[in-house]
Parts: C-alpha cells; structure tokens; sequence
C-alpha cells in the first residue's frame, strides 16, 4: 500500500498541525476537510474512532468510520436514514478534498476501534481515540503509526495503572468457580468491547459451560459473531425460568456493571458480584461498587504503554484530550517530549 | 507470603461475615505453624511490632519516582500503601527470588536486621512480588491492615474450628502470644488447653435480659432484688494479678492502651466487672464525652486530665485468688465493698444500690433516669441469688432502659447495604427542619423496618431519585421516619451540631407530609439542651 512505501520522515515538514486541527467546543476539527473527529455534538462532517457512546453520537450529517464502527453504530441506531456513510477498512486512504487524506489503523480498543490518520499539506496527524497495546483476541491489535502529531487519550495516566496481563484476572475467576461452586459468579461487563473480550478469554481459558447473558449484551454479542468471533454457547438469562435458580449456580452471568447488585441480580442465588474493569486496579473503587470480585480488565493502555505509545510513533507533538492529563503531559515532557493539554470536555471516564 | 497475601485479597473482597471465616478456616487449616499463627496475628491485630516504618517506604518511593507523580498518584488512589503497591518502580538490575519467603521467614528477617539492611530487605521483597502481595507487606510491615475482620469474628472462626464456645477463646485469647503455636495444638487435638493461671485474662462475662414488662414485674420484689442505674458507658472487665493490670471490653478486647490513667490506678488483685465512664470536672460524663477517649489508642496527657476515666463497679468475679463466681449476688457485693474499703481505689466507685418498695417505686426510678438527659439509660434489676454466670442467664439480671425518644424525621440519602441487601437502598440518612426551612442531617440507621417495608423503601427511593454522590443516592423530600434513638448529644461534627445515639427506624410514616417533621429545635427540648 502506499502509504507504507513512505517513511515517516517525509511527512516532517514546517507545515504546522496546530494551524489546521483545532479543539472546537464540539470536539477535535480538521479545518482544510471541514470535519470532526469524535464530535460530542451532531456535525456536517464527522469521523468516529470506535462506537463506545462518548465517542460515537448520532445526529451526524456524514459519518467516516469502519465498517464494523458503522455496523456497532447502526446496533446502537447512532445513525439514520438520511446520514451519509462512508466505510474505510484499516488502511484504505480515502480523499476528503481540499488536500487531507484520511485513512484508519486499528487502534486495540474493541471491534473496529481505529486510529483517524490525517494527511495534509506534508504532515501526518494521528488521533487515536481509544486505544491499547495488551492483547485482545477480540480485535485487531494496535498499529504504530510515525507521524507528526500524536492525539492520545490519558485515561490511566497514573503510574499506578499498570494492567496485569488478563490471563491471571481470568484465572482468578476460573479459580473462584471452583472454590465457591455454589455461587452464581455475575460479572459486570461493557456491553460493547469488555463482554466480548471477557467471554473470550475465558474460552481460551478453557471454561466451557455456558455464558448466560443480561438482554442488554445481546445485539452487540451478535454483531461481534457477525464478523467471525466465536464464544461458544451462551444463553440469555431471560430464556430461564425463573423457578430455575440452580442453572445458574457455579456459572458465569454476565451483566452491565450497574446491575451486579441491582434489582436484576435478586433473581439469582447468593450471587458473587464481580466487576471487570480497569478501575478494579484501585481496591477503594472495587469496594465502592460492592464488588467482591475485582477483575483488573482494561480496554485502555496503562502508565507504561502510554509513554511507550508516544514515544514510539516518534512524533514531535504530542496533544492529550481527556483523563489524567496533566500527569501524562508532564511525564513526556520530563523525557523531552513536546505535550500539551487539549482541554477536552465530553469524555465520561467511567465508559471505557 | 504468597498465601497470606492471597488470603488477605480474598478476605478484603468478601462481604459476608460467615465467608470471611470460611475463608480464614480454610487458610488456617491448610497453612502449617508458624505461619498461620502469624498471619491470624496480623489479621487479629495482636502484632507488637512493627517490621518496617512508614517513612522508609516513603525514602524508598522518594529516591525512585519522581515526586509529583507519586503525590498525584497518592491523591488518586487515596492512600500510601496501594499507592506503592500498585506503582513500586522495579530496580535497576533486580535480585530474583526463586521463591517468595514464607511469612515467619519474612519477620524473622525483618527482626534480625539494622536500618540499612532493613531497607534493602524491603526492596528485595518488593521488587519480587506482585501489586497485592506488596500491598500486604507493607500493610503488615506498619500494622495497618484494614480487611474489615474483627479480633471477635476471628475469635469466633477459632472458636467453630475447634466446635467450643467463643467463650472459651475469649478466656484465654489474652493469655496467649503470637505466633499461637499452644493454640493451635490445642485446636488440632494435639495437646491440653494451655495452662494460663498467671496470665491476665478475659472473663467471659455475664448479661442482662430485656424486662419483659408484662411477665417480668411480677417476679420482682425488694426481699429478692436489688436495683442500680444502667449507666450510659460502656461495660468493662477489670482484671489485675497484682502486677500487671488489663481493661477489657465487654467482648474482651483489650483497651488497657486508651486508658493508662485507670490502669495506673487500680490497686488490687482480682477481676471487677462494672461500667466505664468518664468524670470531666468531677461529674460522670456522657456516652459522648467517654467516645473522645475511646477513639485514642494512645491518649494525650492533656486529654486525660481534661476526660479522666472512672469505673463504677457492680460486681466480682475474684479476689486474691478466690473465684466467687458461684457465690450469690449478695455475697459478691459485700466482698466487692470489702475489697474497695480495704484497697480504696482513687478511680472506682461502687454502684449504688436504689432503695424500693414497691413496683410503682421502680416506675418512678425510671422516670428519673429519662430526666438526665441520656447519662442513665434506665434501670438493672439483679436477683440477689444469682451466681455469676456468662453468657445471657434467664432471671438472672434485667435491663430496664427508659423509653426511646421519638421524632418524626424526612429521608434525605439512601445507600445500598451488603450481602444479602447489596440490591436494596437500605441504609438511611435522615434530617430535621432548621429555622430557616433547611433540612440539616441528624443520623443514619440500617435497621427497625421489616423485609417487607425495606422493599416498600427501596421502591420509594428508587422512584424519587435526585442527586448521585458516588455510592450515596439523594431522595426528594417526601418521606417520614419515625426514628427512634436512646439519646442525642451535642456534636461539632455534625452539620445539624447533634448526634443520635442507638437510632433506629422505630415507624414508616407514609402518611405524613415531610414538611410536618420535626425540627432541630425539639431535638433540643428532647435532650434538654
């Protein structure tokens, strides 16, 4: 392809980003194409890095985004009829006119997150929405782009935030079932990302039992397998009878998190209410949400993988938009990295 | 370590208390000596020493991460410990373990060494585990472990593993010294309960019934009972041997620490039971004023002359040696006199007895105990012929508490409870009007209301939801509780300048408009403040 035959070299130029993206009160804007990136207000003109509701809104006049980004929105009915679409799969170059190219890398984050690459007048800015370098047999991994600007996101700017690898918060989990066979394990999950990413560690973790799921996991459960991904068995905890309570006994039910002690989960017996995120890092948030589980899974990079992040795409410039930016912006420029703050606002921490 | 820092993530996480025992059981059966005597210690809180000092670790986090980061990271996460748990930057070039020490290898080391070696001991360790296994190091190493398990749940787990009562545990729990290898044999049925007659220890103690008006009057007369004031303190075992001098709680914790001015004082050989209080000016002080010393494990001089402790005695369980368990009542209190005339104690009065004639007399001491403004809580009627039994002896001893106070209060926040009411808006904070039609909160209760009110409740607020604060959800201003509660006290610290004692959701007032509550000022008339 040929932005590969190119180094990134050839896109340092004096050309200056700062003078064509701008932070606008709705979002990060491309001014020469006359568009947003992840506008929190509808738009003419938008690109959507991944369909996580902070990121992605319906309203849009035209959308740019992946097919699988496009396919998450219209689950979610982020777009309508009269909204324009255009899909670009990883890597196809698309031109927005006035001279800014577009194209997406995958960003790591959930099915069909990407990284907006824009082109324009020699310079090369990536915004990379959200993004992660852990593995995910849930989607494609993040790619390092080399360009002028990197926009990255700060969410667990903290040296504190150092994920473990998933497969001992799983086997924490496999562990539980065993000792505590009588209790239905709930965890909670994000419907779009987290739940698929837990399922399917867990089945190369070796659980086979059934996963029995909370309605809202559904549509999006299905979507993923629409693009081939495969988490075996699983049944809604609808289709049980009530009466019924046994079935779910040593078993994994997953739910959205606000429900692993609501309402909802007085259908089972003794339940063990489990959060999966990456906040369970921090033991009084755990506590907090009551969880007596804390599963530490995160769809973001950590303190580590965000500096290498930046440092390895070699860009001169690094701007942050939301999460704890200052500590970020002052770890870069503590290695002499040229960062700065966007001022973001918009971002709801607490979706990941 | 690697167990006992598993066992610790495990009991942290686990809301209810009978899992948590399961889960200390399970460790303690499986974990061999010394190191499950340790680690009950530190669970127990019953360790003497500390491994390591706080400001190491802080020197530690200061020579490798950059200072601003570490305080950004601290404010974040709330505390120091997990703050270098979750963050410790790893060394340079690292010495690999191939094992992780156990935990009496890791205070053996700690013990045998200096400063210096201290400190790299430290790092050797932290470089060498995992965020929560860091984390119990240095929860461990400062005893400031916080695993919301009580020395009484831990006792209580002993106690089931060993199918005795938790009586038997308290009476030699403090006669016992870490890493409780005596102990242990005894659990395993290895060896005798250990021999601990020269020790300073617990005795369980013995507790009164509620009168049963209906039933109870009529057993009651001056030729068999005596009455005394219920005092608003709390109960406290007195045990010396002469030398050494222990305060016990009613549950046998030992609280000597928070009261060297009592302990200092006593002056005899035996074991007393009575009511702690405090003498602020030379009168009795209320609940509230005996609170500010029982929060200090290591009172201020200053705080002990301004709240000095006392003791106002009921009862005698030996003397010089002499166990008078089974002696009467009445034979008890002679030699409790006997013993506090021969030996006058500058901190330890006798209780007195209230002279009555008749059951209307016993009304009318009643009465006047809910005249003193919560000091006394009512009335004790003991049978004069009853032994000194522990545990709750039928007839033996009443309690006769004055009515609660009521007031009528409006719901302001409603958070979720645990374990079985994790999925219920069960905990309750309540308000009161102000002069200027603010509502300002007066308490919190979790309890009074039956199964069937709580989901009532829960529906309730689940359909006048305003405002998030975290865990905590705000109402509207629409519902009325009658609470009750045994007495209020002025406080700083709350908003509305008062504190409830013992409050609980005495009635559900559906039908009363919440701008009919109660103000701030008949709480005032209540308390006679």
């Amino acid at each position: 392809m040929a932005f590969r035959e190119q180094t990134w070299e050839s896109y340092i130029s004096n050309a200056s980003p700062e003078k064509w993206m701008q932070v606008r009160p709705e979002g990060l804007y491309c001014a020469p194409a006359d568009i947003y990136i992840d506008p929190h207000q509808p738009v003419g003109r938008a690109i959507i890095t991944h369909g996580h509701a902070d990121h992605a809104r319906s309203g849009h006049g035209e959308v740019f985004a992946t097919p699988e980004t496009l396919a998450i929105m219209r689950t979610r009915y982020y777009l309508k009829d009269e909204t324009a679409e255009t899909g670009l799969a990883y890597g196809k170059r698309f031109d927005l006119g006035h001279g800014v190219t577009l194209w997406f890398a995958s960003a790591g984050h959930i099915l069909g997150s990407a990284q907006a690459v824009l082109e324009y007048d020699g310079s090369r800015v990536v915004a990379a929405g959200d993004y992660k370098r852990h593995p995910d047999p849930s989607c494609a991994p993040f790619e390092v782009v080399p360009c002028d600007v990197f926009i990255t996101e700060a969410t667990f700017a903290l040296p504190v935030f150092q994920h473990p690898p998933l497969e001992i918060e799983v086997e924490k989990l496999m562990r539980s079932l065993k000792t505590l066979p009588h209790r239905t394990h709930i965890v909670g999950v994000y419907a779009l990302g987290k739940c698929q990413r837990v399922m399917k560690t867990l089945r190369l973790a070796g659980y086979d039992a059934p996963f029995y799921l909370h309605g809202a996991l559904k549509k999006l459960t299905e979507l993923y397998e629409s693009y081939g991904q495969d988490f075996g068995e699983w049944i809604m905890v609808s289709d049980i009878p009530r009466a019924d309570k046994h079935v779910f006994q040593g078993k994994i039910v997953l739910c959205p998190p606000a429900q692993i002690n609501d309402r909802w989960s007085r259908r089972f017996e003794d339940p063990l209410p489990t959060v999966a995120s990456g906040w369970m890092q921090i033991r009084a948030r755990a506590r907090q949400k009551r969880a007596e589980m804390a599963l530490v899974v995160s769809d973001h990079a950590d303190w580590g993988d965000l500096i290498r992040t930046c440092e390895e795409t070699g860009a001169e410039n690094i701007w942050i938009t939301h999460g704890r930016v200052e500590a970020l912006e002052y770890a870069l420029k503590q290695r002499g990295i040229k960062a700065k703050a966007l001022n973001m606002i918009g971002r709801d921490e607490s979706v990941e | 370590m690697d167990k006992f820092a598993q066992l610790l993530d495990d009991l942290y996480f686990t809301n209810s208390n009978l899992a948590k025992e399961i889960i200390l059981t399970n460790y303690l059966r499986a974990t061999p000596d010394p190191d499950r005597g340790w680690a009950l210690s530190a669970i127990a809180g019953t360790l003497s020493f500390d491994l390591f000092k706080r400001n190491v670790i802080k020197s530690l986090m200061m020579e490798r991460m950059d200072p601003f980061l570490f305080d950004m990271s601290r404010d974040y996460v709330g505390e120091m410990s997990e703050t270098v748990a979750l963050a410790w930057p790893q060394s340079a070039d690292p010495v690999r373990l191939n094992r992780l020490p156990d935990l009496h290898e890791v205070i053996a080391e700690f013990q045998s060494r200096d400063k210096a070696g201290i400190r790299d001991y430290l790092i050797l360790l932290l470089d060498n585990m995992t965020p929560s296994q860091r984390w119990a190091l240095l929860k461990l190493g400062t005893r400031g472990l916080r695993i919301g398990m009580s020395a009484r749940s831990v006792k209580l787990t002993l106690a089931k593993m060993k199918k005795v009562d938790i009586d038997v545990i308290e009476s030699i729990w403090h006669g016992l010294t870490p890493p409780y290898l005596d102990l242990f044999a005894w659990i395993d049925g290895e060896a005798e309960l250990p021999d601990l007659s020269d020790k300073v220890t617990f005795s369980p103690v013995m507790l009164a019934h509620p009168i049963d008006e209906d039933k109870d009057l009529a057993r009651i007369s001056p030729a068999t009972h005596i009455a005394e004031w219920k005092w608003d303190g709390i109960r406290v075992q007195i045990s010396s041997n002469g030398t050494e001098t222990k305060i016990f709680s009613r549950k046998g914790e030992d609280i000597s620490g928070s009261f060297p001015d009592l302990v200092s004082s006593v002056n005899f050989n035996g074991i007393m039971d009575g009511e702690l209080l405090v003498k602020p000016g030379g009168e009795l002080g209320s609940f509230n004023d005996l609170q500010q010393r029982l929060n200090k494990k290591k009172p201020t001089k200053a705080l002990m002359e301004k709240l000095p402790a006392h003791i106002i005695a009921y009862d005698i369980l030996e003397v010089d040696g002499h166990n008078l368990r089974q002696e009467t009542l009445s034979e008890r209190r002679e030699k409790l006199g006997a013993a506090l005339s021969e030996n006058p104690q500058t901190r330890i009065d006798i209780s007195e007895t209230l002279p009555f004639k008749t059951i209307d007399d016993l009304h009318n001491l009643r009465e006047k105990a809910a005249q003193t403004g919560g000091l006394i809580e009512g009335l004790m009627i003991k049978n004069t012929s009853s032994a000194y039994v522990s545990g709750r002896p039928k007839h033996a001893w009443y309690k006769w508490k004055r009515d609660p106070f009521l007031l009528d209060a409006v719901l302001m926040y409603a958070r979720r409870g645990t374990g079985k009411r994790s999925s219920y808006y069960s905990d309750y904070t309540f308000g009161l009007w102000s002069e200027d039609g603010d509502l300002l909160p007066i308490g919190k209760a979790y309890f009074g209301f039956t199964d069937e009110e709580l989901k009532e409740i829960d529906k309730w607020v689940r359909n006048h939801k305003l405002q998030r604060f975290g865990p905590v959800q705000e109402v509207e201003k629409g519902l009325v509780f009658e609470v009750a509660f045994d007495s209020a006290q002025e406080s700083k610290r709350h908003k509305s300048g008062y504190a409830l004692r013992f409050p609980r959701i005495h009635r559900i007032r559906w039908d009363k408009p919440a701008s009919e509550a109660d103000k701030l000022s008949s709480l005032k008339v209540l308390v006679g403040t």
